[in-house]
């Protein structure tokens, strides 16, 4: 029962020419590059859901419930042209843009003075606790009784949901850079804010990308929903005042039109502005795939 | 110093003076004694080796001569200058060298540390970056992320980024204990090609006998809990070239005997008892 097993001769052969199989490393083939590539595979699903879209609408025959996809493009063609949607854009990203900036610039001061000391960890990580689950929008009545009908208030509101969230991004990815990275940094001699800007800042670079892009989302949001609640403010509405309109006056396919103009600039913003900054940073680095 | 001589020793002072260094942490429920008493003097050129099986305090000993943490007794002293905080002159390399920065390519991890110490001039660092580059034969790689080299170019980049500095001493821990066995080989080889070229001073951990034998020429023996000093040998004569003679398989013996010559069972001592 047991036998060694038995003896066998060794051997040593030549290496067989592998010239047959080609390069070891060659590039995929046109068709299957194109296939593979992330911007054609997003088109290719735009394309699948606006068809969708359009046979539903067909099929329910009803402009009043569900304006079809030409109807709605119509609808948006003519009020770029008319150079009133272009207005309310404007006007919504421009309140945006300065809530957003706001935001980071609060959160990049909390998050920096947070990993100061163990103690600003556990005042910020309170701080997002408590107000990162409080609805900007519930805010909102507050904001205006401090800051009045206008800008200021909807600044107030932006800044309130972008800050919490790319703070506890931010502070996340602080927390989770590597010890050796950390280290080396401190084994040439850096503290302070150099450490913070050389060290952990672009170590944590995936975390805080990761929040800015939360951020964002949470700005248009909380800004679209802000709009619809007080458009009665002024000649200058925003986006969300441009659908409220709309809504009051029965106008499916204008409401469809502002609903598609939030999603045209949030896939603008991901898929070029946010892309381009990943490609330089996180992917360049090998730190995300 | 290729051979050990009593005289030597006694004339040249050490570079580095470790004189009863006791190191303790704290858990967050315990108060952790990781080395006690810890004696050693490291000279100028030395490849030395700290080994000892886990909980010897070798890491702790060596994150103590880098600055990071202070001896709760006894002093740590490089040139005679007394270690009190981290400090360039100092260069730490880590296990799988992950302190290069996957933010920046080879040639801007190698000039970082010259950058932020302000030791070189912007126009002399860039010379000496191309030039230690040069010398761990990676120039033509000098454009490329960390992300994408092997693990043997990972740590001649790590190696180049804190030779550039001109260091006192380089700190080694572990640097090769999360490799496969064969790449660990030829990073060992890799390690003692480079010494060769550079001769540097090199403060090496590990917990491999067989590492601690290839890789050094003075070799500590730690005891585990509390780390305490079991002996300290010579291993200058043996390298890759004469791994296959029997000086190698006598010294791996008695420092095996030297680290569990304690413990009740599971070692052959009879044929110890010889060696």
């Amino acid at each position: 029962m047991n036998e060694p097993p038995p003896k066998r001769p060794e051997f040593e052969s030549e290496l067989v020419d592998s010239g047959a199989i080609g390069d070891v490393e060659r590039p995929l083939p046109f068709v299957e590059r194109v296939v593979n590539n992330e911007s054609v595979q997003r088109l290719a699903i735009l394309v699948v859901l606006v068809v969708i879209w359009e046979l539903y609408a067909r099929w329910l025959n009803n402009s009043l419930l569900f304006p079809t996809f030409t109807e709605t493009v119509q609808t948006f063609w003519h009020d770029i042209r008319s150079g009133v949607l272009i207005n309310r854009t404007v006007t919504s990203l421009r309140t945006l843009v300065i809530g957003y900036a706001f935001g980071l610039l609060l959160a990049g001061l909390f998050t920096t003075f947070a990993v100061a000391s163990g103690i600003g960890t556990r005042i910020l990580s309170t701080l997002t606790a408590m107000f990162n689950p409080l609805p900007a929008i519930a805010l909102l009545p507050l904001a205006l009784i401090w800051f009045g009908l206008g800008t200021p208030s909807l600044v107030f509101v932006i800044v309130h949901s972008v800050l919490w969230a790319v703070a506890l991004n931010t502070l996340s990815g602080f927390r989770s850079v590597p010890e050796t990275l950390r280290m080396s940094g401190r084994n040439v001699g850096l503290t302070g804010a150099r450490y913070v800007g050389l060290i952990l800042i672009p170590a944590a670079f995936p975390s805080i990308l990761a929040g800015l892009k939360i951020g964002w989302a949470f700005a248009w949001r909380t800004l679209v929903a802000a709009e619809l609640v007080f458009g009665v403010s002024s000649r200058s509405g925003g986006i969300g005042w441009y659908i409220f309109e709309a809504r009051n006056d029965l106008d499916t396919a204008t409401v469809f039109s502002g609903l598609l103009t939030v999603i045209l600039i949030g896939l603008f913003v991901e898929s070029v502005i946010f892309r381009f900054i990943e490609a330089r940073t996180v992917n360049l680095w090998g730190m995300q795939r | 110093m290729a051979r050990f001589d009593g005289n030597t020793r006694l004339m040249t002072a050490a570079l580095l003076e470790v004189k009863g260094v006791t190191l303790q942490y704290k858990t967050p429920r315990h108060l952790v004694t990781a080395t006690y008493q810890v004696d050693f003097n490291v000279q100028q050129g030395d490849r030395y080796v700290i080994l000892g099986p886990s909980g010897c305090g070798k890491s702790t000993l060596l994150k103590a001569v880098g600055g990071f943490m202070p001896p709760v007794e006894g002093s740590i002293r490089i040139r005679g200058r007394k270690i009190e905080a981290p400090g360039p002159d100092r260069m730490m390399v880590f296990q799988e060298f992950e302190q290069l920065m996957p933010w920046k390519t080879v040639f801007q991890n190698v000039l970082f540390p010259m950058k932020v110490t302000r030791k070189f001039s912007s126009q002399e660092a860039k010379a000496r970056a191309d030039a230690v580059i040069e010398k761990v034969k990676l120039t033509e790689f000098k454009g490329i992320y960390p992300h994408m080299l092997s693990g043997g170019m990972k740590m001649r980049v790590a190696i180049a980024r804190a030779m550039a500095l001109e260091p006192d001493i380089l700190l080694m821990d572990e640097p090769f204990a999360a490799l496969d066995a064969l790449t660990r080989r030829s990073m060992q080889q890799e390690l003692l090609a480079l010494w060769d070229q550079l001769r540097f001073t090199v403060l090496f951990v590990t917990h491999s006998i067989e590492e601690a034998i290839i890789v050094g020429s003075r070799i500590l023996v730690l005891s585990p809990h509390p780390g305490r000093v079991r002996a300290e040998l010579d291993a200058s004569s043996i390298d890759f070239v004469n791994i296959d003679r029997p000086e190698f398989g006598i010294l791996s013996k008695r420092i095996h005997k030297l680290l569990f010559s304690n413990e009740t069972g599971g070692v052959k001592t009879a044929e110890d008892a010889h060696a």
